[in-house]
């Protein structure tokens, strides 16, 4: 029994040692030599500037931007707090925050999409997302932000819509998953376009 | 929901298509005692005799179920206390840029047990609580190593049915480190470089701080991500580096992130029915097992699919759109991701619980009363259609020999699998294995539901509230570590699910050995006219039932207080 207590704690050690340690530091050196902007956290810079990550979302309010979905994290887009909201299908609690995601959606899109009513508007917009900080929104909820953001940048809509598609990542090998809009990134495009 | 059912369909038949040859190098890995020891690669073979050497079994000699159990719980216990210690010492430990104190003991014990039994329950938020050295040095060594405890039992399981007259099982220390080196390490590597080339960090610096383009603050978490998510997968273990798992797009980038990752996690067992085909030398009998579990996880997959694209009560009632189409993926969209939608995340919910990996790319809590029952069948099934890293096999061989049990009752003949007569002393130890992890995960239920601090640990209200706590117990005994995952933030329900995680790892796994050294003793009967065949649909079917008739029976009266109850109130 000793000798199987003392090799157990050699294997332990050693075990430690190399899957714990030896394996990530390896992987970790690989990655700054290969992928050193993925290794860090796929950063994205403005005039030398981190002003946030492409695989994070994060808060944009007023007319100005391209709204996120909602976040359930604390504060919302907390890309160090991820969690859900893990509200239950049939808790009213969801469906008192559902209803108000769509109301102050209406009013801040309706006066740019004439006609506009809830049924018009993408599940997307209306749901928390599963980390918080799903960068995507969908086109759909894309195509009817983009009347606003025309509007008060002075843009022509297909000006709009074409950098809506051009910062669309399709599905994976345009077959699996779905599309979604980066909206940090188109975001940026537009600011880049001036227009405001 | 066409473009949906082709992906998962493609995507499936990928996988058995890499699973299947696998299986080959797999199955050599495990039964050529001379692995290694000549050609170019030979100094990996004397690596092999090192690691012997060092650990003090340097004959390598075969052990009988005794023996490699006790060898199998001294060295699990030796390192439950390790990855204990990382974990209260952190503080004063290296590798600890965002400065966090020490994890409190009942969290530490909780993630202990978690890891060590390859639950990797998440009683803690990652990025907020573990620091990169306890991410690294505690957890993700137990994603391997856990993984290939379980290989190993499995391996010594199978060698019951191989061997004659013999009552041995094999090496554990040559099974486990075989598991480790030249199964779970080749693979792990190459898919934490793919996984850091679609994007995922792996650094070991602290936090970024970024001003955001409307002037806010943002800190982004990032660290060693890839090196731990890419065996957290292969190893069915879970244990995410963030509180919102794979469904965080640092862990899993791009639509493509939900799907190699599950391709990870579905690898190895998969392959592991094909190897159990190989070394019984009988690939039919492994087919007629294959075709069960598929069965019920295509069945899983439907329904959740099915039931998520109709959406929850709420959604439908709010007036929103929830129609698939016109730029957008419709369905329950609560707690999921746009770059997965609904398919994706279907086939990942029931995979990631069928084979008890937990982890998750969406939140099990919001899904709607049909489709959140998918999983939660998924995981009161335990470990059992394709079920964890091993763990999965050496579950389906407790029903297998219950099946053959019962089939031998009708045929009026003694029951008997592979050649090995089955006889009381199986059919017990079986019964243990199978329905243990049930009966305890409904006792804790029961227990959470009749005091204080269980009623407290309970986030939803009304038969959602119940379903929680029944999934949380289930998970844990089944060694799955999916939550719906508003459910115990208290320390009773910490405690409760050590317990739990504990037993659920150890009986099961304990009784499979005793199974197989039991098995390894009798003599190879000869099949005759009379013997009742297992390689054929018709032993599929009979394993179906099996696992619906034990598993089903224990959850249809829980799932009736809960998910049913939930699902008529609405």
């Amino acid at each position: 029994m000793a000798r199987v207590v003392g090799g157990s704690v050699v294997a332990v050690v050693v075990m430690t040692l190399f899957f714990g340690l030896a394996y990530p530091v390896v992987l970790t050196g690989f990655a700054s030599v290969t992928f050193p902007s993925h290794a860090q956290g796929s950063l994205i810079h403005k005039d030398g500037k981190a002003v946030g990550s492409s695989l994070a979302a994060q808060q944009f309010t007023g007319k100005l931007y391209f709204h996120e979905r909602p976040s359930a994290t604390s504060p919302a887009y907390n890309a160090a707090g991820t969690t859900f909201a893990n509200l239950g299908p049939t808790n009213p609690a969801l469906a008192k925050l559902v209803s108000q995601n769509a109301q102050a959606i209406l009013k801040l899109e309706g006066p740019y999409n004439p006609g506009l009513t809830i049924h018009d508007i993408p599940v997307d917009a209306v749901t928390t997302s599963a980390s918080g900080i799903d960068p995507d929104i969908s086109p759909a909820y894309a195509q009817l932000q983009a009347h606003r953001i025309a509007a008060v940048r002075h843009l022509p809509l297909a000006t709009v819509q074409k950098l809506i598609s051009q910062n669309t990542d399709g599905r994976w090998l345009g077959f699996f998953g779905e599309p979604g809009v980066n909206v940090l990134k188109l975001n940026l495009a537009l600011d880049k376009l001036g227009g405001k | 929901m066409v473009h949906g059912t082709l992906q998962i369909v493609v995507f499936v038949a990928i996988l058995i298509a890499a699973a299947y040859p696998l299986s080959r190098y797999m199955a050599r890995v495990y039964t050529d005692d001379d692995f290694l020891r000549r050609g170019r690669l030979r100094f990996l073979g004397s690596v092999e005799r090192g690691f012997h050497r060092i650990v003090g079994d340097r004959a390598a000699r075969e052990m009988t179920w005794k023996v490699y159990a006790t060898t199998l719980l001294v060295f699990s216990f030796v390192f439950v206390f390790v990855v204990y210690a990382i974990q209260r010492l952190q503080a004063h430990l290296f590798l600890n840029p965002q400065h966090f104190p020490a994890v409190p003991s009942f969290i530490s014990l909780n993630t202990a047990a978690s890891f060590l039994t390859n639950t990797n329950w998440q009683y803690y938020a990652g990025e907020s609580t573990m620091s990169f050295l306890s991410q690294m040095a505690a957890l993700a060594v137990q994603n391997f190593v856990s993984a290939a405890v379980g290989m190993a039992v499995m391996v010594a399981v199978f060698r019951g049915f191989i061997r004659r007259s013999s009552g041995e099982l094999g090496n554990f220390w040559r099974d486990l480190y075989r598991s480790l080196v030249y199964i779970l390490l080749p693979i792990a590597t190459i898919g934490a470089v793919i996984l850091i080339a679609a994007g995922v960090p792996q650094t070991f610096h602290h936090y970024a701080q970024v001003t955001t383009v409307q002037g806010g603050h943002q800190t982004i978490a990032r660290g060693p991500v890839a090196s731990q998510v890419a065996i957290k997968h292969l190893g069915t273990n879970g244990g995410g580096f963030y509180n919102s798992n794979s469904a965080v797009p640092f862990e899993s980038p791009g639509s493509f992130g939900g799907y190699f990752e599950l391709f990870l996690e579905l690898l190895i067992p998969f392959s592991s029915v094909f190897m159990f085909g190989r070394m019984i030398g009988k690939m039919r009998n492994a087919l007629a097992i294959f075709a069960a579990m598929f069965t019920l996880f295509a069945v899983g997959v439907g329904i959740n699919y099915v039931a998520e694209q109709h959406g929850s009560s709420v959604l439908r009632n709010s007036g929103v759109n929830i129609t698939q189409g016109h730029g957008q993926t419709g369905g329950n969209m609560a707690d999921k991701e746009v770059r997965y939608g609904i398919a994706e995340t279907a086939v990942f919910a029931t995979g990631t619980t069928m084979t008890s990996t937990g982890a998750v790319i969406a939140g099990h809590d919001a899904m709607t009363p049909a489709g959140g029952a998918v999983p939660l069948v998924n995981i009161f099934l335990g470990e059992i259609i394709f079920g964890g890293v091993g763990s999965g096999m050496y579950g389906i061989i407790f029903i297998i020999v219950l099946a053959v049990f019962v089939a031998g009752l009708m045929v009026g003949r003694t029951p008997e699998y592979l050649g090995k007569k089955i006889e009381a002393r199986e059919v017990k130890i079986a019964a243990l294995g199978a329905l243990f992890p049930g009966t305890l995960a409904l006792t804790l239920t029961a227990a959470a539901m009749v005091t204080h601090a269980g009623l407290a640990s309970i986030y939803n209200p009304g038969p959602h509230g119940f379903t929680e706590a029944l999934y949380a117990y289930t998970s844990q005994v089944g060694n799955n570590g999916s939550a719906m995952a508003g459910y115990g933030a208290t320390s009773f329900s910490a405690y409760m699910g050590t317990i739990d995680m504990l037993f659920g790892r150890f009986v099961p796994l304990l009784a499979a050995l005793a199974l197989g050294g039991s098995l390894a003793l009798k003599k190879q009967v000869p099949a005759s006219a009379g013997t009742f065949r297992t390689d054929g649909p018709t032993f599929s079917v009979l394993v179906v039932g099996m696992i619906l008739l034990t598993a089903g029976l224990m959850v249809l009266p829980a799932l009736t207080l809960g998910p049913i109850v939930e699902g008529l109130m609405h």
